[in-house]
């Protein structure tokens, strides 16, 4: 019939009118920033640094390899190498990086920095509201900004800071039963020694 | 004679006149609608309402816009570089003020012949309206032939221009 | 009592003017009438702005303006206050007299509608026996401060958008006129204050108001669809459509100018909206019998506020017309129906009272709108769409 459309839109919008004192589905504005939608898990918006432990300085995954750097496509990393090393988690000596600065002016949240990294030590911060008013250095954050603890990863990215700590808790693991079992021979071995000695000797 | 009858009378002398003297055609049309409109408030004036109001509805609102579409769409739009006044000014001022003269003359010869202060009789749209179906139908059936005629040939007109354009 | 708040502007206005002196009276009457359309409209202005954000932000399932003022109340006031402090252009090749002027004729042809309205028992300014006549004639001069404004922008986009708005008025304005006319057929004067006194009668409770006849449904559909066009409202606002030309006509006016003709354009909702509420609605006269201890003036108002909801609604709701949709629509659609309800309202008249002129004006009424419907379904062939690939 000529006009039905009309009448049926018209129910439409009044339904939509009056519903929106009554239903959320029928108002869906969020009222930014007194309220916020809780991030997704997979978001992303720029790199950070992950730190095990409490220090930051002395728990940084980041041993400096430049990888990152490297692959960057806007170049927006720069990385000074130390010129000592420290010890890493595993207790192996480190070279750390005395300078990391990312421009996030410049950063186009591509991730293959966190691709490329072999230590799992940078991956991606959901934080967007990094507005500031310096212009010529408010965006360039240096080590101290981007460096973030494991717990605070987890809360970000729940599976993933999951399945890296599991990934790297079976590394040490090995690590570990590598240098046990190497430690086991080096003391079968010495006591092998100590044993054909005591015979020889006897 | 009173202060208002002199007032809207200069307001139409006045619309005539730049009606007359501007060169910006436009603007011309213009003025000759603000002619109109004092023209309708002299006959509110003598309360004749309906003439009035049918003044304004008529000329103000259609023909005004029926000239102004008219000078669009034709050469006439093209605005002039400089000066307000077109130069054939003198003429313009000449014949109008013959038409004056001659027009004045012959009302002043019949207002002689008139009674004098007879009282206008106020009109209703009523009587009006019988009138024109009663003593004046032939005329408005006239009338509305005329307007049908007209409103089928701008019709006629439009869709034989657009199929000689398509061809 | 009731009496008094029914009649408690009149008695007010009696009340100051009675401070002067015998000659000054009528006068100051009437000047003092006009300031208060003045001051009264652009007030509601100001409501009806915010109501038609707010309101088409819920039907679009969002909120409107809520930052400035509890509830947004003092967004109009920001805005009006953003207009009056914007810089004001003018062209370098615009005609500055014209260009300055057509605001000014489009508001005063707008204000001067509101002197025939009777917004209350004897609450008219002007009680002309042409009072229709006369709300038309400045509805006519209305359009040509809409082509003033487009011309004398000497911008091609506003002119075209001038001359789309022009001839879409000239089109609805016969429309207009033709459903307003059934009005003054039935009730046998021009004069709006008899108008509104015919349709103040109450039967079994029921007004008699006109809306409730056949064809005075059809015309006040007729007459509200002319309406929506007349003042550019979607969905006609083609030549003021933002994402169209611009803002069309008035494109080229800032700052103040372009708030007198936002100012203009809903003014003259308002006034066409208690225009169909008096010809239509009943004007003062309350919907039921029961109701009439209510004051005139609020019936009057709500009627108003009910009709600008519902163009409010109209604009969240239906898409914008094409310009030849647009004409189309009122030459070979709404024309014809208007003519032909002239025809049912002679028949109306003239079958004298009873049940029988209900059944034969409504039939007749029915059977053309299905009839024109049927038509236009077939024409258009409307089924699965057909595609056609290249070889």
């Amino acid at each position: 019939m000529l006009g039905e459309g009309i009448l049926k839109g018209l129910a439409e919008t009044a339904r939509n009118f009056f519903g929106s004192y009554f239903s959320a589905e029928r108002l869906t504005t969020v009222e930014y920033p007194e309220q916020r939608i809780a991030p997704f898990e997979a978001a992303r918006t720029f790199p950070f640094l992950v730190y095990d432990g409490a220090d930051w300085q002395a728990g940084l995954r980041c041993v400096s390899c430049q990888i990152c750097e490297k692959e960057c496509p806007p170049k927006c990393i720069f990385i000074e190498k130390s010129k000592d090393k420290k010890p890493d988690a595993l207790g192996k000596p480190q070279f750390y990086p005395v300078r990391f600065e990312i421009d996030i002016s410049v950063c186009m949240s591509c991730q293959i920095c966190v691709e490329v990294c072999p230590f799992e030590a940078i991956k991606m911060n959901t934080e967007f509201e990094l507005s500031t008013d310096d212009r010529f250095g408010g965006l360039l954050l240096n080590r101290e900004q981007l460096a973030k603890s494991n717990q605070y990863y987890h809360q970000i990215h729940a599976t993933e800071a999951a399945e890296v700590d599991a990934r790297l808790a079976a590394e040490k693991a090995k690590f570990d039963a590598k240098a046990k079992g190497a430690a086991d021979a080096t003391v079968a071995k010495a006591a092998s020694a100590a044993a054909a000695r005591a015979g020889e000797g006897a | 004679m009173s202060l208002v009858f002199y007032l809207l009378a200069a307001l139409t002398v006045a619309g005539g006149l730049a009606a007359m003297l501007l060169k910006n055609t436009v603007h011309c049309a213009l003025a000759l609608t603000v002619a109109f409109a004092g023209l309708a408030l002299l006959y509110l004036d003598l309360d004749a309402q309906f003439a009035g109001f049918a003044q304004l509805l008529v000329y103000v609102g259609a023909v005004a816009i029926l000239v102004v579409f008219a000078i669009l769409l034709t050469k006439g739009s093209e605005t002039p570089k400089d000066g307000v006044f077109s130069h054939t000014w003198l003429a313009g001022l000449a014949v109008a003020a013959a038409v004056f003269a001659v027009l004045a003359w012959s009302i002043l010869q019949s207002v002689s012949r008139l009674p004098q202060a007879a009282k206008a009789p106020t009109v209703t749209v009523q009587q009006i309206g019988v009138a024109l179906i009663s003593r004046y139908v032939l005329p408005l059936e006239i009338v509305a032939v005329l307007l049908t005629v007209a409103l089928i040939g701008a019709v006629i007109v439009a869709m034989h221009e657009k199929e000689g354009g398509a061809q | 009592m009731i009496e008094t708040a029914d009649q408690i502007f009149v008695l007010l206005l009696h009340w100051l003017v009675s401070f002067l002196p015998a000659s000054w009276q009528p006068v100051a009457s009437a000047v003092l009438c006009a300031a208060v359309i003045v001051c009264l409209f652009p007030a509601l202005f100001a409501l009806t702005v915010w109501l038609e954000r707010k309101g088409l932000g819920r039907m679009q399932n969002r909120l409107g303006p809520n930052r400035v003022g509890p509830f947004g109340l003092l967004q109009p006031i920001a805005d009006g206050i953003k207009s009056l402090t914007k810089e004001d252009i003018v062209p370098f090749s615009a005609d500055a007299a014209v260009h300055f002027l057509a605001p000014i004729v489009l508001v005063v042809t707008v204000f001067m509608g509101f002197a025939v309205l009777p917004m209350g028992r004897n609450m008219v300014l002007v009680d002309l026996d042409a009072g229709l006549l006369f709300y038309f004639a400045m509805g006519a001069s209305t359009e040509l401060a809409v082509f003033m404004a487009g011309w004398s922008s000497r911008n091609k986009y506003s002119l075209l958008g001038a001359m789309r708005a022009v001839a879409q008025m000239i089109s609805y304005e016969v429309v207009l006129l033709l459903s307003s006319v059934v009005v003054v057929m039935i009730t046998g004067s021009l004069s709006l204050t008899r108008i509104v006194e015919a349709q103040s009668h109450y039967s079994w409770g029921l007004p008699h108001w006109y809306i409730f006849t056949p064809w005075g449904l059809a015309g006040f559909v007729m007459y509200a669809i002319a309406a929506t066009a007349e003042t550019n409202r979607s969905p006609f606002d083609l030549p003021e459509g933002e994402s169209e030309l611009v803002a069309g006509y008035h494109t080229e006016y800032s700052g103040f100018k372009f708030a007198l003709f936002f100012l203009g354009e809903y003014v003259a909702m308002f006034s066409i909206s208690g225009l169909g509420t008096t010809l239509f609605l009943g004007g003062w006269s309350a919907p039921f019998s029961f109701l009439t201890w209510v004051p005139s003036w609020i019936w009057f108002f709500s009627k108003l506020m009910l009709s600008i909801f519902v163009f409010i609604w109209l604009r969240g709701t239906l898409p914008r017309l094409r310009q030849d949709q647009l004409m189309n629509f009122a030459w070979k659609f709404v024309l014809p129906m208007c003519l032909l309800n002239l025809l049912v309202t002679g028949l109306w008249r003239f079958l004298g009272d009873g049940w029988l002129r209900w059944v034969i004006c409504s039939a007749i009424l029915l059977l053309a709108y299905a009839g024109i419907a049927l038509g236009e379904q077939r024409r258009k062939h409307i089924g699965p769409r057909s595609y056609r690939y290249a070889e």
